[in-house]
């Protein structure tokens, strides 16, 4: 059979397994729609945060990214991981015994103020909407690239899809289907990287082959530097990027993962303290094995690359090269008109160009793979960029039926009319998101790396202060989120779209890029909000109250029957 | 709970996660980037230390992480009486 069929089969399966899921868990109170019912098993919620976390540009792009950046693509792998540590050790348990369905209910309970919490209202839709949109678009390019529809099909598939759980399922949906997506994308990840490093490195392992040798005896990563001396690319395995800048992307990288709404809030869906704590753990275990076979896949692929393409006739490409060069993501200009591919460091002679989703999405191909795994790896990637899609579309519908018209607006509302709110809430975020999946505007891609920064630079401090200091009141929590918001967003903004020549590099504060300076805005944020706060009036007595009480497991369970 | 011991509770938690978080920094931002170069020279298998704990040793430290603030604290809760039936 033919990949075609193949992907039109599996795909087929997987979004048929979806929706079974969503109609055997609808919601059917707002605890439901929000929390899941706060009844998750730790495991469940460990692979439902797994498949919420990674994304379309984890399983499509990251390898890719690392293949082509070396050892400067570790901010990617430590930054996206280490977040976790401080989720589980810093804010899981505490948010969960606090016991309520957003982090803006925190942040407003917490500081004692509406102000507050729309700041972290307006913070959290604008961070989500940014991400959501390159999920739908991710959606579109896969079903374009394996099933040759167009990408605005694939986008309004992928949207009909999300909105059927989305919509009726709320959290309880989400987090089942996230369950079965996880399933799928580890499966269709690991699979062609297994096969790979089998044939490479005759083991089964990845992580191993990654360390080991090749069939020649050479470890893998000294041929790769060898290979990269010899054609002229900077070492693999050592950085060019100065040392600070990694410091602070990493940085940024992992704060932000603690701060973001949508991984935040699937802690407060487990009954008790220690399940919250539990599951971030799971949690990081099956994104370690994803996150670990990344690099591996890296240097496998550059490694398959380098030896297909470098100095051999073109006209004795393969099948796959003529493929993806029909879609743009490969491009041969024979420069010296030797009809030879020279694929070097220096750009001028450089005669191929290669984007770096190739690496994953064409692997298969480049291993010369069965089909059955190819058409595997593009309802992994749907199953990645469905499951995130989701998870954000659910904070953007709780944002607006809990944090501004429940909590706002309206509080006289009830339990039905807030959960017929949630569901609209979910369907016009569904559309919006569509709409800048199909239209997207330029920047979304670079925003998205900014997500981060922003969420680092606001959140984190706010939320770590009002557990471990009970004297943080809410100007300090206020003046420190707005500080370190503007502070990072007017940085990201001049850098990136105003002055963005490569001279402008040299003007860059302490040489840190803006990708990384979301450190230096929550450093900022802290001694703003601490200094503020120690020369303003300290927090009522029913606030320090309640910060001595999240601190204490005991009792978390009984909290969400209050509901 | 009587507030000497919920302060002892506290005191405790705090120091689990200062030696954790230690923990976490030396495996990342220490091996993984500012001593990377030094620790470059030590091999791995096939790969150099510092590029290895940057790509792959600092994740599985993570999760390591992870585990013993578990059961740590669990073990602390029941041995304050806080835990959760």
């Amino acid at each position: 059979m033919d990949v075609q069929i193949w992907t039109y089969i599996i795909v087929g399966i997987t979004f048929a397994l979806y929706i079974g899921i969503a109609v055997w868990s609808r919601a059917s109170s707002t605890n439901d729609f929000y929390v899941a019912g706060g009844g998750v098993p730790p495991v469940a919620n460990g692979m439902a945060t797994a498949a919420d976390w990674m994304s379309a540009a984890s399983f499509i792009s990251m390898a890719g990214i690392i293949s082509f950046m070396g050892y400067d693509g570790s901010v990617y792998l430590m930054g996206w991981t280490g977040g976790y540590v401080l989720l589980a050790l810093l804010l899981a348990p505490y948010l969960r015994k606090f016991g309520k369905f957003t982090v803006p209910d925190f942040i407003g309970d917490r500081y004692y103020s509406n102000v507050a919490r729309t700041v972290a209202v307006v913070c959290a839709i604008f961070v989500s909407f940014t991400y959501v949109a390159g999920q739908m678009r991710g959606v579109g390019v896969v079903f374009s690239r394996f099933l040759e529809v167009q990408v605005e099909w694939g986008v309004v598939i992928g949207m009909v899809i999300v909105f059927f759980y989305a919509v009726l399922g709320g959290m309880k949906g989400i987090t089942y289907t996230q369950v079965a997506q996880f399933c799928v994308l580890i499966f269709a990840y690991m699979v062609p990287a297994i096969f790979i490093a089998i044939q490479l490195t005759d083991t089964p392992i990845p992580q191993l082959g990654f360390i080991g040798t090749l069939d020649d005896g050479t470890f893998l990563l000294d041929k790769l530097d060898g290979l990269h001396e010899e054609l002229g690319f900077a070492s693999y395995t050592s950085g060019s990027k100065p040392i600070i800048d990694v410091f602070c992307i990493t940085a940024a990288l992992m704060i932000g993962t603690a701060g973001l709404p949508h991984v935040i809030v699937r802690f407060f869906t487990v009954p008790r303290v220690k399940d919250a704590r539990i599951s971030a753990g799971y949690a990081l275990i099956f994104i370690t094995i994803l996150y670990t076979t990344a690099p591996a896949i890296a240097a496998f692929a550059r490694t398959n690359l380098i030896e297909t393409v470098s100095n051999k006739e073109y006209t004795s490409m393969p099948e796959w090269f003529t493929k993806w060069e029909g879609t743009g993501l490969i491009a041969f200009d024979d420069k010296n008109n030797d009809g030879v591919i020279q694929y070097v460091g220096d750009a001028n002679q450089n005669e191929l160009t290669i984007d770096r989703d190739i690496m994953v999405l064409a692997n298969p191909e480049i291993a010369q793979l069965p089909s059955w795994v190819i058409a595997l790896v593009a309802a992994g990637g749907l199953a990645a960029a469905l499951s995130t899609a989701a998870g954000l579309l659910l904070v953007i519908s709780t944002s607006v039926s809990h944090d501004l018209i429940k909590m706002q607006i309206a509080p006289d509302i009830t339990e039905g009319k807030e959960l017929m709110w949630a569901r609209i809430g979910a369907g016009v975020a569904v559309l919006v998101a569509g709409y800048f999946g199909i239209n997207p505007p330029g920047f979304v891609a670079q925003v998205v790396a900014f997500a981060f920064g922003l969420a680092a630079a606001s959140f984190f401090p706010a939320i770590v202060l009002g557990i471990f200091y009970k004297r943080m009141n809410k100007e300090g929590a206020i003046a420190g989120m707005v500080v370190g918001l503007l502070f990072t967003l007017a940085y990201i903004v001049y850098f990136k779209f105003i002055n963005n020549s490569p001279e402008a590099a040299e003007s860059w504060f302490l040489g840190i890029s803006p990708e990384g300076i979301g450190t230096i805005g929550m450093v900022i944020n802290f001694i703003v909000s601490i200094v503020v706060s120690s020369l303003t009036p300290p927090p009522p007595f029913e606030v320090q109250e309640m910060v001595e009480e999240i601190r204490y497991p005991r009792g978390a369970s009984k909290e969400v029957i209050h509901h | 709970m009587e507030k000497e011991q919920r302060k002892r509770y506290w005191k405790k938690n705090v120091s689990y996660l200062t030696i954790l978080l230690i923990v976490w920094f030396l495996a990342s931002y220490g091996l993984g980037i500012l001593f990377a170069e030094p620790v470059n020279t030590i091999k791995f298998g096939g790969a150099k230390l510092g590029f290895w704990f940057a790509q792959q040793g600092s994740i599985y430290v993570f999760v390591v992480l992870i585990f013993v603030y578990v059961i740590l604290m669990n073990r602390l809760d029941r041995e304050f009486e806080v835990d959760e039936v």
